[in-house]
């Protein structure tokens, strides 16, 4: 039930990364209303209390905004989403590096294999 | 400044000369999910019975909403007790009036609700229902009504996973911030995604009572885990 959550780190901050992910991929389309506190903390199977806190930092970044009356909005700051997507994107190869380098594969090598799974793909 | 539904100092209950709770201070805050967690006899129901005002302290005070335990506050506690104490040859629907009958703040529509999606016949007798059915019974009519505090004792251990899940989602979905809900158990990596706060109980002394979200992030370990290691045996 719910979403996948790792127990051993504080849970709002797992839930601000699964709602990041999903405003940068577009299930939470730019503009729009997100659901509300009870609705996203009955999906997610977690405290609302949690959930409201996860909103707040969303808020704090810029990502969501309050209206006073109709609810949470996603940002329609299209530059903001597009550096949101791009620190994530260098986040993963920087990782995708890191876990080659554990591998003994070095950079160069890692790029090759990459080119030749992307011709594949 | 966060409203206080129950605060308890000092409170001591004693068995004979077996001491089940030793000095238990307390409050807590309106719109909680809050995990009462300790092993066998840590003194877990004790405590509930005394919120419930079915034990008396041996010391100590203890309000809820301003109240000491009497009738102001059965008005606004919703208990579920570790035994069920309905006649058995009710049907479930008798079980249903009977609260309405008692509780001002009981809502029929909403257990009526919570029976269809459970799956539960209304005109089953109690008796001939199996042991997780009763269980289910008995605590959709302590989650209908509108109470301020609820106090669960044990409510998932004897339901499947699936009703597991179902009465999480109730508890989250009946969710207001004007009422807390105290939960007691063993089992918590089921519930650890809903509280806010747990308590850790142990030989009837608080030894922790944090945000489980500060006890993660402190301790870089889930509040089972954590669990597992103050209460090793």
């Amino acid at each position: 039930m719910g979403w996948e959550f790792d127990l051993d780190k504080p849970l709002y901050l797992q839930i601000v990364e699964n709602i990041k992910l999903k405003i940068i991929n577009g299930e939470y389309p730019a503009g729009e209303r997100l659901p509300s506190v009870r609705e996203l903390a009955a999906e997610a199977s977690v405290n609302p209390n949690t959930m409201q806190k996860a909103l707040a930092e969303l808020e704090r970044a810029g990502l969501v905004y309050s209206q006073r009356t109709s609810g949470r909005f996603i940002t329609d700051n299209t530059l903001l989403l597009k550096n949101l997507r791009y620190q994530s994107a260098q986040q993963h190869i920087e990782d995708f590096i890191a876990h080659m380098q554990q591998l003994g594969i070095s950079p160069p090598q890692a790029l090759e294999m990459l080119a030749a799974k992307v011709q594949e793909v | 400044m966060e409203e206080i539904i129950l605060e308890c100092s000092g409170l001591c209950k004693s068995y004979g000369h077996k001491t089940a709770l030793n000095g238990i201070s307390l409050k807590l805050p309106a719109g909680k999910i809050i995990g009462l967690l300790g092993p066998n006899g840590s003194g877990k129901t004790t405590l509930l019975k005394l919120i419930n005002g079915l034990l008396t302290p041996t010391a100590g005070s203890l309000l809820i909403g301003g109240n000491p335990p009497g009738r102001e506050t059965k008005k606004i506690v919703s208990y579920l007790p570790e035994r069920t104490y309905l006649v058995d040859s009710w049907r479930v629907r008798e079980a249903m009036r009977f609260f309405a009958d008692f509780y001002a703040d009981f809502d029929l529509a909403r257990a009526e609700e919570m029976l269809r999606s459970l799956n539960i016949d209304s005109q089953a007798r109690l008796k001939t229902l199996s042991k997780g059915n009763k269980e289910k019974v008995q605590l959709i009519l302590v989650m209908s009504r509108q109470a301020r505090l609820y106090c669960l004792d044990e409510p998932i251990a004897g339901v499947d996973p699936a009703a597991r899940d179902y009465i999480l989602r109730t508890i989250i979905n009946n969710y207001n911030p004007e009422a807390s809900v105290l939960i007691s158990t063993h089992l918590i990596t089921d519930i650890e995604p809903v509280l806010d706060e747990a308590i850790f109980l142990k030989d009837g002394e608080v030894v922790l009572h944090q945000s489980v979200d500060d006890l993660r992030f402190q301790n870089q370990m889930s509040v089972d885990a954590l669990f597992r290691e103050v209460f090793r045996c």
